[in-house]
């Protein structure tokens, strides 16, 4: 299961996990982002961390990340931004960024 | 509700036309121009062909050849595409709904590489209005382009921001309707920036200032906006969702479906040979299934 992000569990859910975090940056308006939403859920069904931020809901989390286009996929490690794309991004590199 | 709808009418859009009339799916093709074909002058390498055709007679025979079969034909720019289950194609001529699409309006349009486009990806510069006007409400941005695709991605800025200018990079105004958004026309050296995006920083036209004369060369913007040229196959698939190849082509299966359900690609949108022959395969194969396709999704609910 994928984990709801907030300004509230941020810190403990992605900069204080042990595992690298995949976070995606959404909105329910965005074509895009509802395609990528399925290849995401793939992945936590998989056992990977999986994050989302809602940046409807949580903009001040997607303007700390400096996300203006969304999906955003960053992905977090050890507590630090370790990577991001931006667009529509397959399962296979998604993966990759995650195993690095 | 349309079954199939076919946009683009060279030789891609118009095998799929014809592999479709046939299947009785009772197609729409929606085209605006020749495209490629109109600069091929003799085409001489396509089979049963006894004496050289220019692009356009082939275009233009395609177009009559599917007529003849029943085919509908609206010429129309193509402003997008919507929808999840069903589709939404916006056009120029109002809005259209259908069960499956084939895009098939060729390839990219070569757009002016403008320095700093690729390098704020993501951090300004955007190419679909819908997913990202949300960051810059109230804000200063740019759209790129010149016909009524970036007039469109202009009017979607407009509902969260008053300050939306077109820049046109030095090409003439291209819009089918009178409209209320600033245009600026002067020719764009680079998108500049630091973190992101800062503005625009123009050409400038030494020989068209007065002695003396201070040409402010630049504009600012928190966001840049492309919609350059027409929206094509690439475009669209882009702003759906639809994953593109490592080189911009549209990602498309052996049956010419793309990564999105019901959504076919044929023709020089998915990259490989820039011939007839191949977009003539990719068009009837794209055309076979994208009637199945309809076929199947008709069954399944009935």
């Amino acid at each position: 299961m994928e984990i709801t992000l907030t300004t509230q569990n941020f810190e403990n859910e992605v900069l204080k996990s042990e595992k690298p975090v995949l976070v995606d940056f959404w909105a329910t308006w965005c074509g895009p982002c509802m395609r990528q939403a399925p290849i995401v859920e793939e992945l936590a069904a998989e056992g990977y961390s999986v994050g989302k931020v809602d940046v409807d809901q949580q903009p001040a989390l997607a303007q700390q990340y400096g996300v203006m286009s969304i999906p955003t996929l960053i992905v977090f490690k050890n507590g630090k931004e370790d990577s991001r794309v931006v667009g529509l991004t397959a399962k296979s590199d998604l993966i990759r960024l995650l195993g690095e | 509700m349309e079954k199939i709808v076919i946009i683009g009418a060279g030789p891609a859009g118009i095998s799929a036309a014809l592999y479709t009339a046939r299947g009785n799916m009772d197609p729409l093709v929606i085209y605006t121009g020749t495209g490629a074909l109109e600069k091929a002058e003799k085409i001489e390498n396509y089979y049963g062909l006894e004496r050289p055709l220019s692009g356009q007679e082939l275009f233009d025979t395609g177009i009559a050849q599917a007529k003849a079969l029943g085919v509908r034909f609206l010429e129309a720019q193509v402003l997008g595409i919507s929808g999840f289950d069903t589709f939404t194609v916006k056009t120029t001529a109002g809005d259209i709904e259908a069960e499956s699409v084939i895009l098939a309006t060729g390839g990219k349009r070569t757009a002016p590489a403008i320095p700093g486009i690729r390098e704020y990806e993501g951090r300004g510069v955007s190419y679909c209005a819908v997913c990202d006007a949300f960051f810059y409400r109230g804000r200063e941005v740019a759209v790129l382009g010149n016909s009524d695709f970036a007039l469109h991605e202009a009017e979607e800025l407009k509902n969260v921001t008053p300050s939306v200018t077109i820049y046109t990079n030095g090409e003439a105004p291209e819009f089918s309707r009178e409209h209320s958004i600033a245009v600026n026309t002067m020719r764009i050296q680079s998108v500049e920036g630091e973190q992101t995006v800062s503005g625009l920083r123009m050409e400038t036209d030494v020989s068209a200032l007065e002695e003396g004369e201070q040409e402010a060369s630049f504009y600012p913007a928190d966001g840049v906006f492309v919609a350059l040229g027409t929206a094509g196959s690439t475009e669209i698939a882009r702003q759906m969702g639809a994953e593109l190849t490592e080189k911009g082509h549209i990602r498309v299966n052996e049956n010419m479906e793309t990564t999105i359900p019901g959504l076919f690609a044929a023709g020089d949108c998915t990259g490989g040979l820039l011939q007839v022959a191949k977009a003539v395969y990719e068009g009837s194969v794209a055309g076979i299934h994208a009637g199945k396709y309809v076929r199947k999704r008709n069954a399944d609910r009935s």
